[in-house]
């Protein structure tokens, strides 16, 4: 059972419309949307699994396989391309590619062009990066002196 | 004498940079007096003084929101308000500030438009990856409750109000409403086909408005100054003020709001404290990534709705101007925006599920000097199964306009840079970023 399912079907006048919030609360309790979660979803709405399936697989923040503890988003879309977002994905790729802690994914305009080029871990937003910045900042967040968002962004920690 | 902001928006998230969403804040700064006054009004009246102030929607299409809301079937019980806070538009970066920065505005101008509506359940429907804004704005709505701003029998006044705070989860497409009616019901988030609109049969097949965070974000101020005071401002049938969000190679991009009519070389150069490396500019993007684009002798263009899109078929769109310098290179930045839309394109249409997908090949191959001569006719003759006649307003085979939108910038590489596409054709890419 999902633990906060009663109050978030009660927010809409149909059920159906809380199985993206449900999946949130998979993801966030389970690290990403696993196939026992969908299955729960299904139970609490009334449909199959392969129709939570159906609609969770068209939305990219719906993860189905592990992810690292940290998913470090990079922007890379226009205004960030022109201030350094691809060395920027480039770099943090490179430098994680063995990690299994950290995920790090290239993902479009994140609107935080005033601050390009940004990244978010666990969409918690960091602006006016160097490759040398943000990889302090993910290593600050790996070694507890910065406490991270949940899977799905949810906060731990006031932010 | 340089051009500065008319705050009306953005007013209490300037004066109060460091608390302008705590309650606090908004207490100190007139918060919900807008509201209490609109429930001493008659519920016709309120959409009267929104009509007065010639209000458009500012989320890209720029309906009048008035008109828009008139078109909501009497004595239809329930309906809806739906709030678009899904902005995913490349380089629009204003509605997310307004969440962030200044929820309770937010809700207030809920409650305005719920009351002179009829609504008594709006909905929220804040972009998957603005997660601090979707906390502060659920915090917010939570907090208007706790003070009896809203829900039942709302400041007093005997009308009911819930306002449902929605997260998406990752898809542009989810910015076009219908898509976006069918993401809240739980689905996939495909367009709808219209009739039946929206006004008609939309959230749960009921009536429903869908606006824009900034325009409902505009009503507290607009009943604060009055709908005619809101409508003396601006220019031709673009009134009142607008948040610009500024990008590129721009020495200091941000979110400025402008009385309309203002040109982009004002927005540029006395906001945006002028371009940033190389000039002149090169080209820009005048309204978000769907617009046609525009060059350096086009910067004395005022920022009105209708001439730019009339006169240069370009669009003011959502409100974001993304400009280049001399070392920026237009065939990556048209492959980077065909990737995009090829990415986002949800594959109901043909003619954008496959012709995203054939614009972003073929400019790839040229950005890497694979490609042929012919390749930029070949684009072309992509994109004009996609939008007939290539040309802003967009005709479309497509339901919404996400495919034509793909074809802008192939055909702004076409009227401006087919130099540049002819020698990444022989060259391959350009050094320069």
């Amino acid at each position: 059972m999902i633990e906060k399912a009663e109050e978030i079907l009660a927010r809409y006048p149909s059920k159906r419309s809380a199985l993206m919030p449900l999946l949130y609360e998979v993801a966030e309790r389970d690290g990403y949307v696993t196939e026992a979660g969908m299955a729960e979803v299904a139970d609490h709405i009334g449909l199959t699994p392969a129709e939570v399936l159906g609609v969770c697989s068209f939305y990219s923040m719906f993860k189905r396989s592990p992810q690292g503890k940290l998913l470090v988003s990079v922007c890379t879309s226009v205004s960030c391309m022109v201030n350094g977002g691809e060395e920027l994905y480039a770099h943090l790729r490179e430098r994680y590619r063995d990690d299994p802690d950290v995920t790090v994914e290239e993902v479009e305009c994140l609107a935080a062009d005033d601050g390009a080029p940004v990244m978010q871990v666990n969409y918690e937003f960091h602006e006016r990066l160097t490759p040398e910045s943000a990889e302090r900042i993910v290593e600050d967040y790996k070694a507890g002196r910065l406490t991270p968002r949940g899977p799905s962004g949810v906060s731990r920690a006031g932010h | 004498m340089p051009a500065t902001e008319t705050r009306i928006v953005t007013q209490r998230l300037r004066e109060r940079p460091d608390d302008s969403w705590t309650l606090a804040a908004v207490r100190e700064t007139g918060g919900y007096e807008s509201l209490r006054k609109a429930l001493t009004m008659d519920p016709a009246a309120i959409a009267e003084e929104v009509k007065a102030s010639g209000l458009r929607g500012r989320g890209g299409a720029g309906f009048p929101t008035a008109t828009k809301w008139s078109f909501l079937p009497a004595g239809v019980e329930p309906r809806y308000l739906v709030v678009n806070s899904d902005e995913a538009e490349p380089s629009t970066f204003k509605d997310r500030m307004l969440i962030e920065r200044d929820p309770h505005q937010l809700v207030e101008g809920i409650a305005i438009a719920s009351f002179a509506l009829g609504v008594h359940h709006a909905f929220v429907y804040v972009r998957g990856e603005f997660a601090k804004g979707a906390e502060r704005l659920t915090k917010a709505v939570a907090e208007a409750r706790a003070e009896g701003l809203i829900g039942p029998d709302m400041c007093g006044s005997g009308f009911d109000l819930e306002i449902t705070v929605h997260r998406g989860a990752g898809a542009y497409i989810c910015g076009e409403e219908t898509a976006l009616l069918n993401s809240l019901e739980g689905d996939r988030g495909m367009p709808r086909i219209r009739p039946p609109f929206p006004a008609i049969a939309g959230l749960y097949a009921k009536p429903t408005v869908v606006n824009n965070v900034e325009t409902i974000s505009t009503l507290p101020g607009i009943i604060r100054m009055g709908g005619e005071a809101y409508g003396a401002m601006g220019v031709e049938r673009s009134r009142g003020t607008r948040i610009f969000s500024l990008s590129g190679n721009v020495n200091r991009p941000g979110n400025y709001e402008l009385e309309l009519g203002l040109t982009f070389r004002q927005l540029l150069d006395d906001f945006g404290g002028g371009l940033k490396g190389p000039g002149p500019v090169k080209f820009f993007i005048p309204g978000g990534a769907s617009s046609q684009w525009l060059v350096d002798e086009h910067l004395d263009v005022p920022l009105d709705m209708d001439l730019v899109t009339q006169k240069y078929g370009v669009m003011l769109g959502s409100g974001a101007v993304m400009v280049y310098n001399q070392d920026a290179c237009p065939v990556r930045v048209a492959l980077r925006l065909a990737k995009f839309f090829a990415h986002e394109s949800c594959g109901k249409c043909t003619p954008c599920r496959e012709g995203t997908g054939w614009i972003q090949k073929v400019l790839y191959r040229i950005e890497h000097g694979e490609g042929r001569d012919t390749d930029l006719d070949l684009l072309l003759d992509v994109g004009d199964n996609i939008c007939p006649g290539l040309n802003a307003p967009f005709s479309q085979t497509t339901i919404c306009p996400l495919g034509p939108s793909a074809v802008s910038a192939v055909v702004s590489l076409n009227k401006y840079f087919r130099d540049d596409v002819l020698r990444h054709v022989k060259e391959g890419p350009c050094r320069a970023a």
